[in-house]
């Protein structure tokens, strides 16, 4: 069918979060997941060559319609945004949770030096991290990991998405002995 | 003794590890062979600017001066095996330090990454939208409804005849997690579904527990439809 195209750009449209590929073939069971996907591509080319306003991104597992971050000036005169606004402290304790994951709150003080309850608690009521679980060591602690919202809020794919540590070495500041531990 | 230049870049210090980090980029250091008495002596004209600031923050740093200090008095003393100790002692600090800047870098480049409702935008329906997302119209339920609920599962599950010796493996934390699982996968769930009918009296306290607890928390919101009266539980 020609049209699996304009169906599934439908339920794209229709969509507040991320649609993945397996819900889009709950709806559309006389299609393979295969075919969707190749669907979804063709989508995603066409919104990519085309002077859109949005285009279709791969978004924490699913796909979604984000406009283009050169537009956002116009949006915010339309309408008023609220973006999750992180301190430095807390983006960072954020980035550690995400390539350490799944991690306990004394493996990033650790890192920092400093405690990190507080901003602990700011990401879990953002609701970017979350408790995935219990360590089994004395006293409990608790394990931390991201969630789905985080990679909303980051624009990425998936966890794997972020750039891995070693892409973002600077030889110049860090001591050469280093990139043998990496 | 202490610029003024010193004094405005003091403001942005936030830990022991960004006040070493800032000395490490000053004087060009490999930080892997830290030269402990210089950094010793400009930590310590730190310090003493800091005190007329916070006393509070100073005394943050005084933890990492004392391990300078320890470094470089070990430095000082003759040691049997060849300095070896020194080495570690160095390498100790230089390793969470490098560390933590790596990660620095990283949090620099997420914070550039396109955000949401900053960056880029998404079709977002308005608030009251989320009670009814095909479920027909809901209304607010109170603590009271809840227990009712609660009550309505608690005679409906089956009876406990045996004494149950084995070690109850859940906890309200390992529920919440499981929960926002459930949930991050179908964004809503009625309440009788959480409950099936072979869990037992302890796993439907525990996972009413989790709920409460996710409410106050606000991870959820619950909500009860008005025709048939089923209560809902909803995430984000």
């Amino acid at each position: 069918m020609d049209n699996l195209s304009a169906i599934i750009e439908s339920l794209l449209f229709v969509s507040e979060e991320p649609l993945s590929i397996s819900k889009i073939h709950s709806v559309l069971k006389e299609f393979d997941k295969k075919k969707i996907r190749e669907a979804i591509e063709a989508l995603i080319e066409r919104y990519q060559s085309q002077e859109h306003g949005f285009t279709l991104k791969e978004v924490a597992g699913g796909f979604q319609f984000r406009t283009r971050p050169e537009y956002s000036e116009w949006i915010k005169r339309l309408k008023p945004s609220n973006p999750v606004r992180l301190s430095r402290p807390a983006l960072e304790t954020l980035t550690i949770i995400a390539y350490r994951q799944p991690v306990l709150r004394c493996e990033i003080e650790e890192i920092r030096g400093v405690d990190c309850g507080g901003t602990i608690r700011t990401l879990l009521e953002k609701k970017l991290i979350r408790v995935v679980g219990r360590k089994d060591l004395p006293g409990r602690p608790l394990i931390y990991g991201t969630t789905r919202q985080f990679l909303e809020v980051f624009d990425l794919k998936d966890i794997t998405a972020l750039p891995s540590l070693k892409e973002l070495e600077e030889p110049n500041i860090l001591c050469p002995n280093d990139s043998k531990s990496l | 003794m202490v610029d003024n230049e010193y004094c405005v870049r003091l403001e942005i210090f936030e830990g022991p590890m960004d006040l070493l980090f800032h000395l490490v980029r000053e004087n060009r250091l490999d930080i892997c062979e830290i030269p402990i008495s210089l950094i010793t002596k400009e930590y310590l004209e730190h310090l003493d600017l800091m005190k007329t600031i916070n006393i509070d923050l100073a005394s943050d740093f005084l933890i990492v001066a004392a391990t300078l200090i320890r470094i470089k008095s070990r430095t000082l003393l003759p040691v049997s095996e060849e300095g070896e100790e020194d080495e570690e002692e160095g390498t100790e600090i230089a390793r969470p330090l490098s560390e933590y800047l790596r990660f620095k870098k990283a949090a620099e480049t997420l914070a550039t990454r396109p955000l949401l409702d900053q960056d880029v935008f998404v079709r977002r329906f308005s608030p009251e939208d989320w009670t009814d997302k095909g479920h027909g119209p809901m209304v607010q339920v109170g603590i009271c409804d809840l227990i009712d609920v609660f009550k309505e599962i608690m005679e409906n599950a089956k009876p406990e005849y045996l004494v149950d010796l084995t070690r109850e493996g859940l906890s309200v934390k390992k529920r919440i997690a499981e929960l926002v699982d459930i949930l991050e996968k179908s964004s809503s769930i009625t309440f009788q579904e959480l409950f099936s009918s072979k869990t037992n009296r302890s796993e439907i306290v525990i996972t009413f527990l989790a709920i409460l607890e996710m409410v106050k928390m606000d991870m959820i919101r619950i909500a009860q439809q008005l025709q048939d009266g089923v209560v809902r539980i909803f995430y984000g």
